[in-house]
């Protein structure tokens, strides 16, 4: 493990050597993170939160910082997302005015480089960079808040409705010779009664093994309404690990949806901290995974105040050999009265020898609230499999409407309509690769 | 339309079909009664192809194919139909879009053109009246939160569009009141012709006020131990299944 912080070192220098004129607390920022890093060093299965999931293959792997990489107009409209009016598109984890989309945006919202806000937008953006996500006991948080030389900034000052979605779209690009690996970083910072909707996508246009390592983190105002989406649909071969820290303050409203639809080995946090009076989050998911794939999603709950409800649902899709977690923590402190949290987690599984671990995690500190949580893992319905094939419908079409109906409680809730549609289709055409492994067995 | 001969059948290894014979005919109404555990409903379900019986004997010949060689679906693309005893509540999946799915998945197999959306509402909008379809029970998910004769309802709504050859209604009376019955019945009618045949599974003969039979066969035991015209029903509301099954009649009288 020593060797690994050690192969990282000169990096985290070079990343400062290339930050000539970051100002100070930045650097501060960056030191801190880096010697954490080094510190703590990347997690084992023997750490609780990583027990299922073993990033020894991240580890022991050679990766190198992404370099510099051009994406053309083409290949942008080429990928599966990122087309909505609104873009800040990153390659390689670093901002690219050319095939971003941030004309017409309404006064005062700051939209495009973190880079570039640091020094810009200095009276806000210190108060939130590197203070949400905990890079103190978090390795891999540690990890991107050393090396992350830009990200996607975004920021709605207070009263401002974002009328049309806004895409951040982070796309992997290289020509697949070597291991690299990202660091994408973004902020939101979205002010009092500020509305908006926001994707964040991570795709690739590059082949082979490469590491994602990404941190978010979502700063929503008193009254502010946050719809998040985020799409990972990045190559087989590609690892993933992402957090994303979001604080909700009084009678906040903020909503995520999860779509993790490709990966090797993928692992979210999303952790939420329902931080005033009346703050509201919802943290949905879906995961789909065949092959030797695994999912592993984990998320917290912090009800710090009274009055603040929460709702999850994840549900997962697993073929093959593909393995899957769900951690569903939920804290309720003391001072959180009246909280109304309520938890729902199920998978399906399509083949024998697919698995999932699962923990709901309830740490309830207050005596007046109401806590309810539900898992579920099986298999397909064989009577209302029967039921439809009695009417008509093949094995195959009955299968795809009954896991059709599954993932729609959460592809449905997607208030963005080419994005739900763009779901969709990768839902159908995950299914066919499916069916053609196994017509092929 | 129809023979059976010699069926047998087991369901996890309980033999619970020991040799049925019948032989049902384009245009004809039967009605199979029999006591509970008679092997009714199974007789039912493995015309549908239920996965969880084996058959060990005999054979099902659908206009003279074999019934037992096709799968389910194929079955009910070539105008098989079973009203099923307890319709499966199916979650997430709109009840429109699922009849919409099963009557364009049999005119594919038909070679007919499928219905767009506007057509299909044509289509729901004829059958839906009949049978007392609103439209609430159209939009919500197949058959979850259903009332046991709304359940009912949505099944005999299933055949009237999907307008099979051989229906066979499972139990289609169980859970129902007078008016529903009324209702059901009334639509199990209007699909009576020449060309469709039918078989009402019952334990009583209440629904054959309505549904009026052709033959009328008693199972027991697994087998058919008599048959006659719609008056051996009235005659078994009278003296029950007892005097079947103890054998006082000579079967066939």
């Amino acid at each position: 493990m020593t060797q690994v912080v050690e192969r990282l070192q000169p990096w985290i220098a070079t990343v400062e050597g290339r930050a000539q004129g970051a100002p100070r607390w930045l650097q501060d920022v960056r030191d801190k993170a880096a010697a954490r890093f080094a510190a703590l060093g990347f997690p084992t299965v023997r750490d609780e939160e990583w027990r299922f999931t073993n990033v020894a293959p991240i580890a022991s792997t050679d990766f190198r910082p992404s370099a510099e990489a051009v994406v053309s107009a083409e290949q942008m409209a080429a990928l599966p997302y990122g087309n909505l009016p609104l873009r800040i598109a990153m390659v390689n984890g670093r901002f690219s005015a050319g095939v971003s989309r941030l004309q017409n945006l309404p006064r005062g919202v700051r939209a495009g480089s973190l880079a570039a806000a640091f020094t810009e937008h200095a009276d806000v953006v210190p108060r939130y960079y590197g203070q949400l996500a905990d890079f103190h006991s978090r390795s891999f948080v540690a990890l991107n808040t050393a090396l992350a030389i830009d990200g996607a900034y975004l920021y709605i000052p207070d009263g401002t409705v974002l009328e049309h979605p806004i895409e951040i779209l982070f796309v992997t690009a290289g020509d697949g010779s070597s291991a690299e690996m990202t660091q994408p970083r973004t902020l939101i910072v979205a002010g009092e009664r500020s509305q908006a909707r926001i994707v964040e996508t991570y795709v690739t246009l590059r082949e082979g093994t490469y590491f994602t390592n990404a941190v978010t983190e979502v700063f929503a105002g008193e009254h502010a309404v946050i719809d998040h989406y985020k799409v990972q649909q990045e190559g087989l071969e590609a690892f993933h690990i992402a957090t994303m820290q979001v604080n909700a303050q009084r009678s906040a409203n903020f909503s995520s949806h999860s779509f993790s639809l490709g990966g090797r080995l993928v692992r979210n946090d999303v952790n939420a901290a329902l931080d005033g009076e009346g703050a509201e989050v919802t943290l949905n998911g879906m995961y789909l995974a065949d092959g030797d794939r695994l999912i592993d999603n984990h998320t917290t709950i912090d009800h710090a105040r009274a009055h603040c409800p929460s709702h999850e649902i994840y549900k997962g899709i697993l073929g093959g050999r593909a393995r899957a977690v769900f951690n569903g923590k939920i804290i309720v402190r003391q001072d959180a009265q009246k909280t109304d949290a309520k938890q729902t987690n199920r998978a399906l599984l399509l083949s024998d020898s697919a698995s999932i671990n699962t923990k709901p995690q309830l740490e309830i500190f207050a005596d007046d609230v109401k806590c309810t949580h539900g898992a579920a893992v099986g298999q397909l319905d064989e009577d209302a499999i029967f039921y439809l094939r009695a009417r008509g419908l093949t094995y195959f079409e009955a299968r795809d409407m009954l896991i059709h109906a599954f993932a729609g409680e959460i592809i449905d809730r997607v208030q963005i309509e080419p994005l739900r549609q763009a779901l969709e289709a990768e839902l159908y055409a995950q299914l066919a690769n499916d069916l053609a492994e196994i017509d092929a067995a | 339309m129809l023979q059976i001969k010699n069926l047998q059948v087991k369901a996890e290894d309980k033999q619970i079909l020991t040799g049925v014979d019948l032989h049902v005919k384009a245009g004809q109404v039967h009605a199979i009664m029999g006591p509970n555990g008679s092997g009714k409903s199974t007789l039912a379900r493995v015309i549908a192809g239920h996965p969880e019986y084996v058959v060990t004997g005999g054979e099902v010949l659908y206009e003279g194919r074999d019934l037992l060689e096709m799968d389910p679906d194929e079955r009910a693309r070539e105008g098989v139909f079973m009203a099923f005893q307890y319709p499966v509540e199916i979650a997430g999946v709109n009840n429109a879009y699922f009849l919409k799915a099963a009557v364009n998945a049999k005119r594919k197999h038909l070679g007919q053109p499928e219905l767009d959306a506007m057509e299909f509402m044509e289509l729901i909008k004829e059958k839906s009246k009949l049978l007392e379809i609103n439209q609430a029970m159209l939009q919500r998910a197949v058959n979850e939160g259903f009332s046991g004769g709304e359940k009912k309802r949505n099944e005999i709504f299933q055949m009237a569009l999907l307008e099979p050859k051989l229906a066979v209604l499972d139990e289609t009376d169980s859970g129902l009141d007078i008016d529903a019955l009324k209702t059901v019945a009334a639509g199990v009618n209007t699909m009576r012709g020449p060309d469709r045949a039918i078989i009402v599974v019952t334990h009583y003969q209440r629904l054959l006020d309505y549904i009026v039979p052709d033959h009328v066969h008693v199972l027991s035991a697994g087998r058919i131990v008599k048959s006659g015209g719609k008056e051996l029903a009235l005659e078994l509301e009278q003296k029950g299944y007892s005097w079947i099954e103890t054998g006082a009649q000579p079967v066939g009288a």
